[in-house]
């Protein structure tokens, strides 16, 4: 049984401009021990769906049909209260913005043990010489110092460690990263990488990679979703997925990203035009209007999902050929 | 690495801009100073596009504001058609900007949210007094229209009506309106999105042709300025590490440092093995910059030579230059 599903989930949110449809009939699986990666553009609603699996979306302009299920729980049946001792213990999540993410004035330690205290009753003394374990897991050098510091003492690159000790030290099951090394330079980002894959490994820990990045998901994780327009429009297991993609947009992406293996100076293939309104969303296919290889059909009906054996399900009615 | 030294400079008509030493500091106490560009000499030939590469803190924005003299260097040349651009008057070096724009890397906070986009860009032409008010609004059509925006439907609107996209493409006609000679892109594409980066880098190509510019392009991504650069300059804590054309520092990159940015780009091909060669720990301050070879602290090659000698650039294969005692064969 999987760790997390998530079933038909739908969400909504009620603006002055109409009913925008964040979210549009997700199903996703996250087996334990596992690492998923959710790929789209901004405003493909990739935010939002891993938001709402956490439980993190409430308020009275949120709309939301369809069931979560994390670790035999019932996550869209229970009270906020009921949610929050989910989290450190069963989930948890970094965020993009380590420099906006962390308490500007509360000390390194204090951030890190707070989640110890309250969410395990660990005594104050405890949870800060485990936090200093885990600074040295994160391999901060100089732990015992950087627990005395302020976020704005250190760098963003340590500052993103800091945040995967925040989130890994009530051991959760799953960790939930959204755009973990979207602000960071490529040389952090890839140290950051195979932080991650080794703590999952070692701690046995499930993860939930969302990013823009196809490059990113490549090496660092098991399975791909691929999100446009608030739907999953293609998913399997990685290796399956680069091996042979089925929907156009998925291949599009692919294209658009400049490789260092390509020839310089060399056209980079585009998508042209942006994403269809979130509160107007076309009939057809959400991706029609900027497909290559458009058809009558496409504008007129929605695609379902089709499962093509080997666990890869994509959205399309004109798929490219299995390779 | 990172050192001094002006073996890859050009002796050649064609050079639109030669850097020749450039300093910058700031000082940020009575004691310390940021040494953040330390003696960099580079040149660029008309119609070329440099990319000026490094991790965050390296110098090169401030190097790249540097040549429009934002703020001066505390020493060097900047040497831009002719003219030394370090000795010009203000007002002189007023009209020199003319020829040389800037285009930022937050598309959005870099255009002024209560402007609206006839009026951003039809600020610098009626700062510079070109034409009159007809004269200009056919000039502002026809720079939307080259960089793919519909006048009529954008004339009116803010900055905040925008995608990010559609601001840096509004921030590229502004910076265009003038008709530079040379463009300076700091990171460009890096808040966007890569279906939109796409977009904006074959822009810049077209609008390069098209307008006849030289380019300087700062990035953090290799592979993004292995796309559209001629010239690569791999930068580390204020000083060059390798300069050379695209394909040579791609295929054999003689710079430790400049191997470890390239195995750092993530592929985008699950097959591929990751790289396990990481490059460890972070740049140090450059308030107190290592002695000798910059990189030293985190280079696998380093040696007692490079604690007390600072490596000079030398040409390693033709048009490829490096600056260490030890380069990779």
């Amino acid at each position: 049984m999987s760790l997390l599903s998530i079933r038909d989930l739908s969400i909504s949110f009620d603006t002055p401009r109409g009913m925008l449809e964040a979210v549009r009939h997700a199903d996703l699986e996250v087996p334990a021990g596992a690492s998923v990666g959710i790929v789209g553009e901004s405003g493909s609603g990739k935010t939002v769906l891993s938001r709402a699996a956490m439980g993190l979306l409430h308020g009275s302009n949120v709309r939301s049909t369809g069931t979560v299920v994390f670790d035999g729980k019932e996550l869209t049946a229970m009270t906020r209260v009921e949610v929050r001792k989910n989290f450190g213990t069963g989930m948890a999540m970094i965020f993009q913005d380590p420099m906006t993410a962390l308490n500007p004035v509360r000390r390194i330690g204090s951030q890190i043990s707070e989640g110890m205290i309250v969410q395990l009753g660990m005594d104050k003394k405890k949870a800060m010489a485990r936090s200093e374990e885990l600074l040295s897991l994160v391999r901060i050098p100089d732990p015992g110092a950087t627990l005395r510091k302020f976020p704005y003492q250190l760098s963003g690159g340590m500052r993103q460690r800091v945040m995967i000790a925040i989130a890994i030290a009530c051991s959760p099951k799953l960790l939930f990263a959204d755009e973990p090394t979207t602000a960071l330079d490529v040389t952090v980002q890839a140290q950051i990488l195979q932080l991650l894959g080794d703590l999952r490994r070692d701690l046995g820990m499930a993860m939930v990679l969302v990013t823009h990045d196809l490059g990113v998901v490549a090496g660092n994780t098991d399975i791909v979703a691929v999100m446009y327009a608030g739907e999953i429009v293609e998913r399997a297991p990685t290796r399956e997925l680069f091996a042979s993609m089925r929907m156009p947009y998925t291949e599009a992406l692919l294209k658009s990203i400049p490789k260092i293996d390509m020839p310089s100076g060399k056209r980079l293939q585009v998508i042209e035009g942006r994403l269809p309104d979130p509160t107007d969303r076309p009939v057809g296919c959400g991706f029609a209007a900027r497909c290559m290889y458009v058809q009558p059909k496409c504008i007129a009906e929605h695609p379902p999902l089709i499962h093509d054996g080997d666990d890869h399900l994509y959205r399309c009615w004109f798929p490219l050929e299995k390779k | 690495m990172a050192g001094s030294g002006t073996a890859h400079m050009r002796d050649s008509e064609d050079v639109i801009l030669a850097v020749k030493d450039l300093v910058v500091e700031f000082r940020i106490s009575h004691k310390h100073t940021v040494q953040a560009v330390s003696g960099i000499s580079f040149d660029i030939v008309k119609g070329e596009t440099l990319a000026i590469v490094g991790e965050s803190g390296c110098g090169k924005t401030t190097l790249g504001k540097a040549i429009l003299q934002l703020p001066p260097p505390n020493s060097g040349e900047v040497i831009f058609d002719g003219t030394d651009l370090t000795k010009l008057s203000r007002e002189k070096l007023r009209a020199a900007r003319t020829s040389m724009q800037m285009v930022f890397q937050d598309p959005i906070s870099s255009l002024d949210p209560r402007m609206t986009v006839s009026q951003l860009i039809d600020e610098p032409l009626s700062i510079w007094d070109r034409g009159n008010s007809a004269e200009r609004a056919e000039h502002i059509n026809k720079l939307l229209n080259d960089v793919g925006l519909d006048p009529d439907i954008v004339l009116n609107r803010r900055a905040y009506e925008f995608s990010g996209g559609q601001c840096q493409r509004i921030s590229i006609a502004r910076s265009l309106a003038l008709e530079p000679r040379m463009l300076i892109c700091d990171e460009p594409v890096s808040a966007l999105d890569v279906s939109i980066q796409a977009q904006i880098l074959n822009l810049l190509q077209d609008m390069k042709d098209r307008y006849g510019l030289t380019l300087v392009f700062i990035s953090h991504n290799l592979a993004v300025v292995k796309a559209v650069s001629n010239r690569i300059m791999v930068m580390y804590l204020g000083k060059v590490c390798e300069v050379g054309t695209p394909d040579a520092i791609y295929a054999n990159p003689a710079h430790h440092y400049t191997a470890a940015l390239i195995d750092s780009v993530p592929i985008p091909d699950p097959t591929r093995s990751v790289p396990t060669a990481l490059l460890q720990g972070e740049p140090p301050s450059p308030v107190n910059p290592p002695s000798g070879c910059r990189f030293r602290t985190r280079c696998p090659a380093a040696s007692e030579r490079c604690v007390v000698e600072e490596p000079q650039l030398r040409e390693v294969a033709p048009g490829q230059f490096v600056a260490c005692h030890h380069p990779r064969s």
